[in-house]
């Protein structure tokens, strides 16, 4: 699957389905942290996704 | 491929959402309601706004402030908006688009204040002149105006973004420092005094993931990328630290702030009355001030007119010379 990460913007692929909390957890981002976005729409944590989904994962965290 | 098993705590459709501080996932319609109604608690709790307030949206951009502007007017408030044009490069550029797009796609009113173009300087700028990191600068500036265009366009109340990760954040840097001062001050309701607008916060009960999944719900454009004069500052230590700690213990972010606010800052108040000075005009601006000149007016007599510094050299300067004092509190 195509991952588009952010603060920098980049995109990474990842062969394999897995959970939303899997990949967050392979990318070593805090579940707390970060939303992320399937095809367009938000998916929980237990979500599944697919190879052929494109993934955006989204920061949620400011500094202000 | 569609969630395993995720359903909505309210009407079992598929979730698009795990809240695991509410032990409960949620779909798009039922986080709309949660959102709404932690909103309605907070400003019912804290007296926040009166049904027919003229309210003040200190917009930035980002997705906390237009969050709390689309909340607001779905709750019927009646909400103007205003931006501060902080000259740091490009990201000030697209926050500005973001935020005069939302006004105009709703028809609503959105101020435009512009740092250079008014007041002669900008907050790269200003860092570099006192050298201090530039979220002090930002802050003064963001806090001098926002009050000063409530009190010109006769707002009876400003509105912040600021959320539970952002309180949770200033609460743990203080009570690192024991600042009995600022713990005092450090309430979801300012209330209007000597010049000064009633400030409030009703984002309070919502963490950042939920403003965020609002936006997204919502369709709402907004700002991701983070400032770049905010990377590395204390704010987004803490807020790290106390997610790590959330993640193992969720709820604990809402505990230790909302549970300040019911059951400690009452005990604070008399300490920070104590240490509040006799407010006077300032002999520039006008503006209401403990000292002959507000800090702000202080502040643009050191900056204006400086040649402008891009934002890359101070950026440059604090990588080489790490982290000054002053950093965001």
């Amino acid at each position: 699957m195509i991952v588009k990460l952010r603060q920098p913007k980049r995109e990474i692929e990842m062969p394999g389905a897995r959970t939303v909390n899997q990949l967050l957890d392979g990318l070593g981002m805090n579940r707390e942290s970060y939303l992320v976005i399937r095809n367009g729409t938000l998916a929980p944590g237990d979500a599944r996704l697919d190879d052929t989904d494109v993934i955006e994962v989204r920061p949620v965290i400011s500094g202000g | 491929m569609v969630a395993v098993g995720s359903k909505c705590r309210v009407c079992r459709e598929p979730a698009i959402i795990d809240l695991p501080r509410h032990n409960a996932n949620f779909c798009g319609e039922h986080l709309l309601q949660l959102c709404r109604r932690q909103v309605e608690k907070a400003i019912a709790e804290h007296d926040m706004l009166a049904p027919d307030d003229r309210v003040l949206i200190a917009v930035s951009g980002g997705k906390d402030s237009l969050a709390v502007w689309d909340i607001l007017l779905e709750l019927g408030y009646k909400a103007d908006g205003v931006y501060l044009g902080l000259g740091i490069g490009d990201y000030s550029d697209e926050s500005g688009d973001f935020a005069r797009d939302f006004a105009a796609a709703r028809g609503l009113t959105l101020r435009t204040i512009d740092l250079r173009d008014e007041y002669g300087y900008d907050i790269p700028t200003a860092a570099d002149a006192t050298h201090r990191v530039p979220c002090s600068a930002c802050g003064l500036s963001k806090r001098h105006l926002f009050d000063a265009a409530a009190r010109d366009g006769g707002y009876d109340v400003v509105v912040t973004g600021h959320n539970l990760d952002d309180e949770a954040a200033v609460l743990f840097g203080n009570a690192l420092r024991w600042d009995v001062e600022y713990l005092g001050r450090q309430l979801p309701v300012l209330p209007a005094r000597d010049g000064f607008p009633k400030k409030v916060k009703p984002l309070m009960r919502l963490t950042e993931r939920e403003t965020a999944a609002w936006c997204i719900v919502r369709g709402i454009d907004y700002q991701v990328e983070e400032c770049p004069m905010a990377a590395g500052n204390k704010h987004l230590t803490y807020k790290a630290a106390l997610n790590e700690i959330e993640r193992q213990s969720p709820g604990s972010k809402a505990a230790f702030y909302l549970n300040f606010v019911e059951r400690m800052a009452p005990l604070l108040a008399g300490a920070t009355q104590a240490a509040a000075g006799e407010l006077r005009a300032c002999s520039r601006c006008g503006a209401p001030t403990t000292g002959e000149v507000c800090a702000f007016c202080a502040l643009r007599g050191r900056v204006a007119g400086r040649p402008l510094v891009p934002v890359d050299v101070v950026l440059g300067r604090a990588r080489r010379h790490g982290r000054r004092r002053g950093d965001a509190a």
